[in-house]
């Protein structure tokens, strides 16, 4: 599987995704910088986590506007799978590929510790590798991962099967409506979530249950 | 404004932090009343802060070198090799002062300035810790400032990328007017690829990098070398504002350009800003340096030389390039959205010449303005030696429980779970021990080495006798390091002291200097790089002499690693070293009788480093399943810890030679508990006992509670309940009125 990580001025996690790519995909993804206007030929774009541009406005919203942005909204449309890790789902949000946006912690403070995920849906091409309703185990470390919509389309994600990853067993860490932890587009191809599974993917890290989701994409696209 | 001729009078003077003798001094080495920019330079530089004029006598008596040692004290951060090719690269430093005025604030620059230390010479920080001091829990201000600084220490440390992993956190009423923000940093390069500050060749460009020059921070190391009266709050504008993002950007835009060969020297601007690091690139060099502040990015219009000089703003470095690869470097700072800007050259005369507007306003020799520093031999008295206190002298509790739960729950010893999930621990990918363990362990690379790292000292033993005290820091440091397997390579030291001006704080100073260095030379445990932060004093009242110890361990084998967790029931607990039952200035006495008195334990170092080669041979040999130094609140506090961690219970008898609350709380040093199966331990005592080490078998862990000697069984939920409960609370208490 070929990939992307696209590296932002203040993008901080995007070692972390490439050596997890590197890791589970066998081939070194490509990183591409902002301003660059056309991403490679790739099966899958990673939008990493990190604080863009200092998240000094709204947690991705100048990301969101990068140049290289409208190729990444032109690939999604082409049906390449765009997935979006903490920051990286904020600029989702920001950029409209996803709907609703992540609003600060309602504990105010930053977060990082490991928590539980649900997997609400295990028939997506980054899930299929879960068993529907596994929980396992990942960290998160983010101030603003609160998720947040209106009623209607919070209705309509849940209707639509859209929840991804829900917190579990209590663990919601920033009052994240739903207890939302990752949700997807209505076709299927671009996902967002707050944890990390970059960081849980081999002994070291305490848990190797991250690999699961790149190796759904690994093989939704083979 | 102020003319740059201005008539330099004697009240200038002395708001400059001059005294007259040390005026008197510049008169005499540059022959003529100085400009007011060059009264300004000399104040920066010849400052407690830049100069270490009252410590420097007493620095030098610390061992520095050692067969690992590639760089000591004297740049940037101390240089150590950890093999296959590898440098660990690690400094301390305080930011005190600016972060008890603006919490926020001054811990976030404070982390930023320590990164910065590191990532200058090349490295790419892998691991933060920090020690943070307080004053009491019911100070009014306590709270304000924990939230301030520990916040600070996060946005910074978060947004740069860097996991923040471990580092002390403690409460005392002498930090009440002066909390302790002391930031270490550690970062990884190729040993032969470290870059230095000394600048070499005459007419080569001087660059100036990162962000541009405001008026923030002018004269924030003058401040930090004053004490504190009740006018603090007007020094607010001395804090510096940070910019981690900017700091990030600055990060990558260096390592880029170092790795692309155009960099002859680099140094960053921290304390004292363009001044500092321009003299000391020159005056290493032997070179002398011309800036033209027309130059200079400039934040906002109209700075004056003088406030260019001494400004403070953040994320900004100085190097000196490759004229040749001038256009390369330019692009690479471009691309990360930096200002780069040749602002000097370095020239061969030996002068520091600053010219703005065609006209010169300051040309001083810069040699001296580093080298003649005033240096003092300040007079110091020693701390009269405290009479020890017997376990006779101690009563014994009623209920031992109730006494163990109330120190799992008290201010000092409670879990700091609610500071450090405020860090991200775990960005990177490499953190195999997070916080709260006895040392954080991070991968390095994919060979199966590891470093650890901790930061280490108890204040209380250094005020009641401080060369024990200076000892026991670094014992402690050496040991929390041996327990998760780790061999110490070399430490980083923050010492932090009153007025030292004051000849028994000057004692102080003196008594934990020969403390530390004894340690460090018994231990072959150098002291690679370091900060002084003097003058922590509010309205006469001085700290706790706090020399923290910042301690670098290598794990050859990250695989073979222990933890504090009980792993499994029915395994034999163990006590490697002696316990005689020492309580003077233990936490029992202090937190439960509320009496500060004895002399603290002695440290005895060939003891210390008998009993931690052995227990780090066992972790090698794989033969421990679990491992806790002793330490604060003795053996059953350790006890309680490493039943809590691992969720697993403990049975556990006392000796009858020795009374038994001594026994329990007593902190006897070069101590560890250790775990093993059952069958196994009686082939560790008999290691043991070959090695001369004293260890002995005090129980089994089993169950759901804690069934110490002398105890009524406490579940570990209670145990829990206490220990996770004190801080979150305390934080989400009604902040105090009248901040």
């Amino acid at each position: 599987m070929k990939s992307a990580v696209i590296v932002f001025p203040g993008s901080n996690r995007e070692r972390d995704m490439l050596y997890a790519l590197e890791k589970i995909t066998g081939e070194k993804p490509i990183p591409v910088w902002h301003t660059e206007t056309e991403l490679p030929k790739v099966d899958l774009v990673v939008l990493p986590g990190g604080f863009s541009y200092g998240d000094y406005l709204r947690t991705g919203a100048i990301a969101a506007r990068a140049a290289i942005m409208d190729d990444v909204r032109k690939k999604a449309d082409q049906g390449v799978h765009v997935l979006g890790v903490c920051n990286g789902f904020q600029i989702l949000c920001e950029a409209g590929l996803l709907p609703g946006i992540l609003v600060r912690n309602n504990h105010l403070k930053f977060v990082c510790r490991n928590v539980k995920l649900e997997v609400a849906n295990a028939q997506t091409d980054f899930t299929r590798k879960y068993a529907q309703g596994q929980v396992w185990r990942c960290p998160v470390a983010h101030g603003d991962g609160n998720y947040f919509t209106d009623a209607e389309t919070l209705a309509r994600i849940e209707g639509e099967n859209r929840v991804v990853f829900r917190y579990a067993e209590g663990t919601n860490p920033n009052g994240s409506l739903n207890d939302i932890a990752g949700i997807i587009n209505d076709r299927g191809n671009v996902m967002g979530l707050m944890p990390h599974p970059e960081n849980e993917i081999e002994p070291l890290n305490g848990g190797t249950e991250g690999r699961n989701l790149f190796e759904s994409v690994l093989e939704a696209v083979a | 404004m102020i003319p740059n001729d201005t008539k330099i009078t004697p009240e200038l003077i002395a708001e400059h932090g001059l005294k007259p003798d040390e005026y008197q001094r510049i008169l005499d080495l540059i022959g003529r009343e100085p400009t007011l920019t060059e009264l300004g330079i000399f104040s920066a530089m010849w400052n407690e802060h830049c100069s270490y004029k009252s410590s420097k006598k007493w620095l030098r008596t610390l061992p520095t070198t050692g067969p690992r040692v590639i760089c000591g004290p004297g740049e940037n951060a101390g240089v150590v090799d950890i093999g296959d090719g590898q440098a660990i690269i690690f400094k301390m430093e305080s930011h005190n002062h600016p972060s008890y005025i603006e919490p926020y604030q001054g811990a976030a620059t404070g982390v930023g300035g320590i990164l910065r230390d590191v990532f200058t010479m090349g490295a790419r920080p892998i691991a933060a810790l920090n020690a943070l001091r307080f004053g009491a829990p019911d100070h009014p201000r306590t709270r304000h400032t924990v939230s301030g600084v520990v916040a600070g220490v996060g946005g910074y440390g978060n947004s740069f990328g860097v996991p923040t992993i471990g580092g002390e956190v403690n409460f005392d009423e002498s930090y009440n007017g002066n909390c302790l923000v002391n930031a270490f940093a550690a970062g990884l390069a190729d040993t032969d690829k470290i870059f230095y500050s000394q600048a070499k060749g005459v007419g080569l460009p001087i660059v100036y990098l990162g962000s541009k020059t405001g008026r923030d921070g002018i004269h924030g190391a003058t401040m930090a070398s004053a004490e504190f009266g009740e006018d603090s709050e007007e020094k607010r504008p001395t804090v510096q504002i940070g910019d981690p993002f900017s700091e990030k950007l600055l990060l990558e835009a260096c390592l880029e350009l170092m790795a692309s060969g155009a960099v002859i020297a680099i140094q960053d601007m921290g304390a004292a800003g363009l001044t500092c690091s321009a003299v000391e690139m020159g005056a290493k060099g032997d070179l002398g340096v011309e800036l033209d502040l027309d130059k200079v990015p400039c934040r906002e219009a109209g700075m004056t030389a003088y406030e260019m000089m001494l400004s403070e703003s953040q994320e900004r470095m100085l190097m000196v390039l490759d004229p040749a690869r001038e256009k390369d470097a330019e692009a690479i700072f471009r691309k990360w959205g930096l200002d780069f800007a040749v602002i000097g050259k370095t020239t061969d005369d030996l002068r520091f010449l600053i010219k703005q507007h065609g006209q010169v306003m300051a040309n001083l020799p810069i040699k001296e303005l580093g080298d003649q520093a005033p240096e003092y031999d300040r007079p110091w008295v020693p701390t009269p030696k405290p009479a020890s206190l017997a376990p006779s002298d101690v009563p014994a509790p009623n209920d031992l429980a109730e006494v163990l739960v109330k120190i799992v729950g008290s201010p000092d010893q409670c879990s700091r779970r609610w500071v450090w999930e405020q860090y991200d621990h775990l960005i990177q990918g490499n953190t195999a021990i997070g916080p709260g363990g006895d040392a954080a362990v991070i991968r390095v690379g994919h060979s199966g080495k590891a470093l650890a790292f901790t930061l280490d000292v108890s204040p209380r033993y250094c005020a009641a006798d401080p060369q024990e005290g200076g000892k026991q820091a670094v014992a402690e440091c050496w040991r929390n390091l041996t327990a998760v397997g780790a061999e110490p390579l070399a430490i980083t030291d923050n010492l932090n002291f009153g007025n030292p001006e004051k000849p028994e704080i000057m004692g102080q100073f003196v008594g934990c200097i020969q403390g530390i260095g004894e340690a460090c030379r018994a231990l072959d445990f150098p002291v690679v790089s370091g900060n002084v932060s003097l003058y922590n004093e509010t309205n006469g009242k001085g700290i706790l002499p706090t020399p923290a110890i910042g301690g670098v361990g290598l794990l050859p084998d990250m695989a073979k690693r222990a933890t504090v967790a009980f792993k499994a029931e029915g395994e034999a607990i163990v006590v490697i070293g002696e316990t005689r039952g020492h309580l003077g200035q233990s936490i029992y006495l202090r937190d439960i009788l509320a009496r500060r008195e004895g002399s603290p334990p002695p440290v005895d170092l060939s003891v210390e480093r008998r009993n931690g080669d052995f227990v780090r041979a066992e972790i090698r040999s794989e033969a421990l399943t679990a491992v806790h130094d002793v330490s604060d609140g003795g053996l059953y506090l350790a006890l309680a810890e490493m039943a809590m961690a691992g969720d697993i219970g403990a049975k556990v008898d006392a000796p009858k030679d020795i009374p038994l609350h001594a026994w329990a709380f007593g902190e006897d040093q070069g101590r560890y508990v250790v775990t093993l199966p059952e069958a196994a331990a009686k082939g560790l005592l008999d290691r043991a006992a070959k090695a001369g080490v004293p260890a002995a078998r005090i129980g089994a862990t089993a169950g759901r509670e804690l069934t110490l000697d002398g105890c009524n069984p406490i579940s570990l939920q209670r145990l829990k309940d206490a220990h996770e409960g004190w801080l979150p609370a305390y934080m989400a208490a009604a902040p105090a009125e009248a901040l």
